[in-house]
């Protein structure tokens, strides 16, 4: 077991991992998706998979909203900035994500004003100190971060910041659930509902994934023994037959979510008839966009958007990895023309993405043991 | 960006009621407050952080062993940089100098 000795309650730990090859029945194999990104990263950092059971397999879901956004929607943000002559605004995590004609960091070398920021907030705040330029801030994210965006917005129209304006690629988790669920080739049995969009939406949303798809979900801490009580509450049901919503991660999670933070995304945000997600394709009402009462806030109202379509490369299987069908070490690209340092599928895009994950825990790990052995020998 | 990063309240905006001055392991940012407007912190009290917005309350146990979690992930360096990088206002970096679990004692289980 890696790095168990910087575990908390390694007792309570081994108690949990007791319990969970307990619970599991010797003949059933069981297919758990962990939705969120965040807890893909802390499973492979936490060598989750030593513990558990072999007929215990996560699988690693569409929560990385850096991987799931299509390359179209980079190019288009970056062609209104520098056409527009804009401050082209983000998160650091997007600064290296392969556009068509390069990353927004490639873009600045080039000449395109682009500056990180770690919030909405900043992007807002250089407009106010800029009142001569235009700051478009590029926003990404689920629910946890959506609602920081319709407050900045809420703010940028109050004060009459006219300078400032958002290209919307805000998505929901929900719907790309229902998406992998309705796919046909789908094999799963229960969910780790994620952490931190929960505390934005509660618990109620997931509850016709329990009802209508009989499918257990428990929404999860992030430490190990969060995640391993996760499985653990999970596997009660399976075995007893049962599907409902439970709150492993009650500290942090209320069941009805934050209603500040969702009545200011109603008061800005409107779902879109559909949107594209790298690796799943089109998701009808999967993503939010600015309401008419914002336009004037809003880039792609604002800007002439030249609508960029690429196409995910044929021969990367995201899409399967998404879903589960396969392994991130399945799918033909990975580790070769497939890496973190050149990613070409979503899932390598960024450090939460699986098979990004996969790669910088597993894959370095036994490339670096063989590199040992056969020195050795 | 899906960090979440936990802070304690150090003090109020007087002018702009939904910002807050927190404090995380020694370093003291203004975020804003207006997701917890139907149950504002006070000061004293622990929220979690996310893109420069306090998202919910959570107690100083909480917030502790949050800071232990990013540690253990190796998201510490990163944490700080996001908090150093919230541009609402230039106030100097400050080091904490009493025993308050968001100064030394976050900063030790950061490092």
């Amino acid at each position: 077991m890696r790095y168990v000795d910087e575990f908390r309650d390694p007792e309570l730990i081994t108690k949990a991992s007791e319990e969970i090859r307990r619970l599991a029945e010797r003949e059933r194999h069981y297919r758990i998706m962990e939705i969120c990104g965040g807890h893909t990263h802390a499973i492979y950092r936490f060598g989750l998979k030593d513990i558990l059971p072999d007929n215990i397999e996560l699988i690693h879901g569409p929560g990385c909203p850096v991987c799931v956004l299509p390359m179209g929607r980079i190019d288009d943000g970056l062609a209104i900035a520098q056409k527009g002559d804009a401050i082209f605004a983000a998160f650091g995590d997007m600064m290296r994500v392969p556009g068509t004609h390069g990353s927004p960091f490639e873009h600045k070398a080039r000449g395109t004003d682009v500056r990180i920021v770690y919030s909405p907030a900043d992007a807002l705040q250089i407009a106010r100190k800029n009142p001569e330029r235009h700051v478009i801030f590029f926003a990404i994210g689920f629910e946890t971060t959506a609602p920081s965006t319709a407050l900045t917005l809420i703010r940028a129209k109050r004060e009459g910041v006219h300078n400032f304006s958002v290209f919307c690629n805000h998505v929901t988790i929900v719907p790309a659930i229902r998406a992998i669920l309705d796919s046909p080739d789908m094999r799963l049995d229960a969910f780790i509902g994620p952490g931190h969009v929960s505390t934005v939406i509660g618990c109620r949303p997931y509850e016709w994934i329990a009802r209508a798809e009989g499918k257990p979900v428990v929404t999860s801490g992030f430490e190990p023994l969060d995640l391993l009580q996760s499985i653990v509450m999970l596997l009660r049901q399976l075995r007893a037959g049962e599907a409902k919503v439970e709150n492993q991660y009650k500290r942090v999670v209320p069941w009805e979510g934050n209603l500040a933070a969702l009545k200011a995304m109603a008061e800005v945000f409107e779902l879109r008839p559909h949107f594209e997600w790298r690796g799943l394709g089109f998701i009808s009402q999967s993503a939010l966009r600015i309401r008419k009462e914002y336009a004037e806030w809003d880039s792609e109202q604002r800007f002439d958007v030249p609508e960029t379509r690429v196409a995910d490369p044929k021969a990367a299987q995201c899409g399967e990895v998404l879903k589960g069908v396969l392994k991130p070490a399945q799918c033909k690209l990975f580790g070769k023309e497939c890496t973190p340092e050149h990613p070409i599928g979503a899932l390598m895009v960024s450090s939460e993405g699986s098979c990004a994950a996969y790669y910088n825990y597993e894959y370095r790990k036994t490339a670096s043991l063989v590199t040992e052995i056969s020195s050795v020998a | 960006m899906c960090l979440a990063i936990p802070g304690r309240i150090v003090s109020l905006v007087p002018d702009e009621p939904h910002l807050g001055v927190v404090e995380v392991t020694g370093v003291r940012r203004r975020v804003d407050l207006g997701l917890l407007i139907n149950d504002m912190p006070k000061i004293g009290d622990w929220v979690l952080i996310h893109v420069g917005f306090a998202m919910s309350k959570i107690s100083e146990k909480d917030a502790v062993e949050q800071m232990h979690l990013l540690a253990i992930l190796g998201e510490g360096e990163a944490a700080m940089t996001e908090v150093r990088g919230y541009g609402l206002e230039e106030i100097a970096e400050f080091r904490s100098t009493g025993e308050s679990p968001g100064g030394e004692k976050g900063k030790r289980l950061l490092q």
